[in-house]
């Protein structure tokens, strides 16, 4: 059993999360969390940066083009009304 | 079809199951709802198909034009929105093919799987006598950051700016899953991606939001 480095472990916290590392490897990363305050300090950030790309509300700034869409739900209804 | 035969009080808190019915019966403040829901985010995910804003703009017109014709032989065995974001990653592809063809692939395909999470920088080299590829310099503790922290708006700026700053498709994955919440299979099957392929963009964005809060937190927590 190979150890994992701390330039691993940080490519690996995704699948970590979402817990889609094999058991032998899921090990491994839990052990070296162990031993690493930095990686658990790495992996807690990933975690805070989850919460914090949901609390950013991104699409809010994208307003979408209602005015434009407006005419195409008019036409599409009035063509429904003329059968 | 008649005109109006909906009860919908409050479009905007409607589900979208209402708002589909309610839509079917020509009921325009529902297609307006719907479109404030999803518009954006399907702008952004027509994004990682074609090359510009507005041809993303077209895309996401003449899909909203492909539904309001399907409607009615949309049967509602798929979630509207899993309906909706297909016809509109379809149309995306075909645009995106047709750009292709005048474009270099690689840049229409290239910034999926592009560089290492942390600055290679910040470890130690493979040739360290004792701790080869271990933190040179770790990460600045956020503990001392109280949770609201992330809610400032200054930081949701910051967070938004960064995603902006992705490529496309990484961008889309991100906001899909961590914005909107969407489960990985859904992901999977709007954006055709394989579970490898989408987790691959997902880490490549939260890392790279990650550093940039990292960045930006870094006068704060050094104290």
């Amino acid at each position: 059993m190979t150890d994992i480095a701390c330039n691993e472990l940080v490519e690996l916290v995704t699948d970590y999360m979402e817990g889609t590392l094999a058991p032998a490897e899921r090990a491994r990363f839990d052990a070296h969390l162990s031993e690493c305050p930095d990686c658990v300090e790495y992996v807690a950030q990933m975690h805070r940066t989850v919460v914090a790309v949901g609390l950013s509300a991104v699409e809010l700034e994208r307003t979408p083009a209602v005015t434009a869409l407006l005419q195409v739900f008019r036409d599409w209804k009035r063509e429904l009304a003329t059968g | 079809m008649p005109e109006l035969a909906v009860h919908l009080i409050d479009p905007a808190r409607a589900d979208d199951e209402q708002l589909l019915e309610a839509l079917r019966h020509g009921d325009e403040r529902a297609f307006v709802a719907l479109v404030r829901r999803y518009g954006g985010l399907m702008q952004r995910v027509a994004l990682g198909y074609v090359r510009t804003p507005a041809v993303a703009e077209e895309v996401v017109q003449e899909t909203w034009c492909a539904v309001l014709t399907g409607l009615e032989r949309f049967e509602g065995r798929a979630a509207l929105k899993t309906w909706l974001f297909r016809i509109l990653t379809n149309r995306a592809k075909t645009r995106g093919q047709r750009e292709a063809r005048s474009v270099p692939l690689s840049s229409l395909t290239g910034g999926d799987d592009d560089g290492p999470a942390v600055d290679p920088d910040r470890f130690l080299p493979a040739d360290h006598a004792r701790w080869p590829g271990h933190w040179a310099a770790g990460p600045a503790p956020w503990s001392a950051l109280p949770h609201e922290r992330l809610l400032a708006r200054e930081v949701r700026e910051r967070v938004r700016a960064a995603i902006d700053a992705l490529p496309e498709r990484q961008q889309a994955v991100v906001v899909l899953r961590d914005v909107e919440g969407w489960p990985p299979e859904e992901v999977c099957e709007i954006l055709d991606l394989s579970e490898g392929n989408q987790r691959v963009l997902l880490h490549r964005a939260r890392s790279k939001v990650r550093a940039e809060l990292e960045r930006y937190f870094a006068d704060e927590v050094a104290a």
